[in-house]
This record gives structure tokens, sequence and C-alpha cells, in this order.
């Protein structure tokens, strides 16, 4: 049984990489940036069937931090600087989210 | 030549390390292992990924908003995490069935609440 789950994974992440790095035609930045979007499918994962409240809040900070990466590989593709600026105030915005969302679930007010 | 080649280097093992850590966050059983190797994801991952950046881009205004946001990410993300964990602690949210022992439940931290 396990070796049959490692064996299911193990097909499964391995078609994913080959179909990502050989089949699919394009830059390497591009497949750089595939790579990413499909950890955040993970992370989406853990956010819908999370058991607990603090899985999915765990999970929406992991999706913050990799879309700041992923912004940065798009101003690396496009060579423009203004996503940088959209990675710095994605930050600071998740960085509030995930304070606020710790204090709720603590059950204290948000006001001490 | 040698820039683009050194930055694409740190590129990389950022997107191994962001990969890694989401394939813990998906793989661990508990609230506080997940925490636990999702967090590297943060400080090897996306913070290595930013430094190649700064590397490829040089000393321009790019590079240096990538350096500014290496260091909001060191600054914040550990206190985010601090404050998830103590939190899902503190509402009682339960370990793994196959964890041995609670410091912090033990240290009684907890009774005068």
């Amino acid at each position: 049984m396990r070796v049959a789950r490692w064996l299911i994974g193990a097909t499964v992440l391995g078609s994913l990489a080959t179909l990502n790095f050989f089949v699919f035609e394009g830059p390497l930045l591009v497949k750089l940036i595939n790579v990413s979007l499909f950890s955040s499918l993970f992370v989406l994962f853990r956010v819908v069937y999370g058991p607990s409240p603090a899985d999915r809040i765990v999970a929406v900070d992991i999706l913050g931090v990799l879309i700041i990466g992923m912004l940065a590989l798009f101003g690396l593709f496009f060579d423009q600087g203004f996503f940088l600026d959209i990675a710095l105030i994605w930050a600071l915005l998740s960085f509030v989210a995930s304070l606020a969302f710790a204090k709720i679930l603590e059950g204290g007010r948000l006001d001490d | 030549m040698i820039r683009q080649t050194i930055g694409m280097v740190f590129i990389w093992v950022g997107i191994a390390f962001d990969f890694l850590g989401v394939l813990g966050l998906v793989r661990l059983p508990d609230v506080y292992s997940r925490l636990q190797a999702a967090t590297k994801c943060v400080t090897f991952g996306t913070a290595g990924l930013l430094f190649g950046v700064f590397i490829i881009k040089g000393f321009s205004s790019f590079g240096f908003k990538a350096l500014l946001g290496i260091a909001f990410i060191f600054f914040t993300s550990p206190a985010a995490a601090h404050a998830i964990s103590r939190a899902a602690h503190r509402g009682r949210i339960p370990l793994a069935k196959e964890s041995v022992v609670d410091l912090y439940e033990a240290d009684g931290e907890l009774k005068e609440k």
C-alpha cells in the first residue's frame, strides 16, 4: 500500500515535471513560473481541504510568499520594475492579514 | 554573462526550495510541522529568488526593490509564523498522534488563562 502510494506520487510528479520541462516550448523563465504556479496549486489544495482553521491560515500565508517570488520572476521576464512594487505591497498586506487571522484564531479582540 | 549565470543558479535554488516546502505543506500530518516545513520556503525559497533577481539586475532600482523585499520578508514572515503557531496552540488545535511531548502545554502558561 505504501509502495503503491509512493509510486503514484512519483508518477504524477514525474509526468508533470517532464511535461513542464520537455514538451512545453518557451523560455526558461516561463518554465520556472510554471513550477511556481504548480506549487501554488498544492497550496490551494491545503486551503480547501485543511482540517483546521490554522492550516488554512498557514496556507494563505505561504501563498502570499509564493506570489511574491512569482511576481519577481514576472518582472524579470517582462523587464519591468513595477512588478516588484506590487510584490512589496502584497508582502505588507499578507503580513497584516496573517496577524489579524492569528488574533481572531486566538480568540481575542483585535484592538488590544 | 557570469552575473546572469549566478543569478539563475540562485533562482533555481529558490524555486526548488519553494516546491519542496509546499510539498511538505501537503504531506506532513500536523499544523505545527506543516508550519515548520512551510517557513523554509520563505527564508531560502523566495528570499533566494529575490537575491538572484538582485544579482541579475545589479544596482538599479529594480535590484534595490528586490533587496527591500528580502529585508521585509526576513523581518515579517517569522513574526507571522510565530503568531500563527501560538494562536493555534492557544486555540486548542490538537497535535498529531505521533507526537511525544508538548512542552508549551507542560509549561503551565495556559492554566492561568
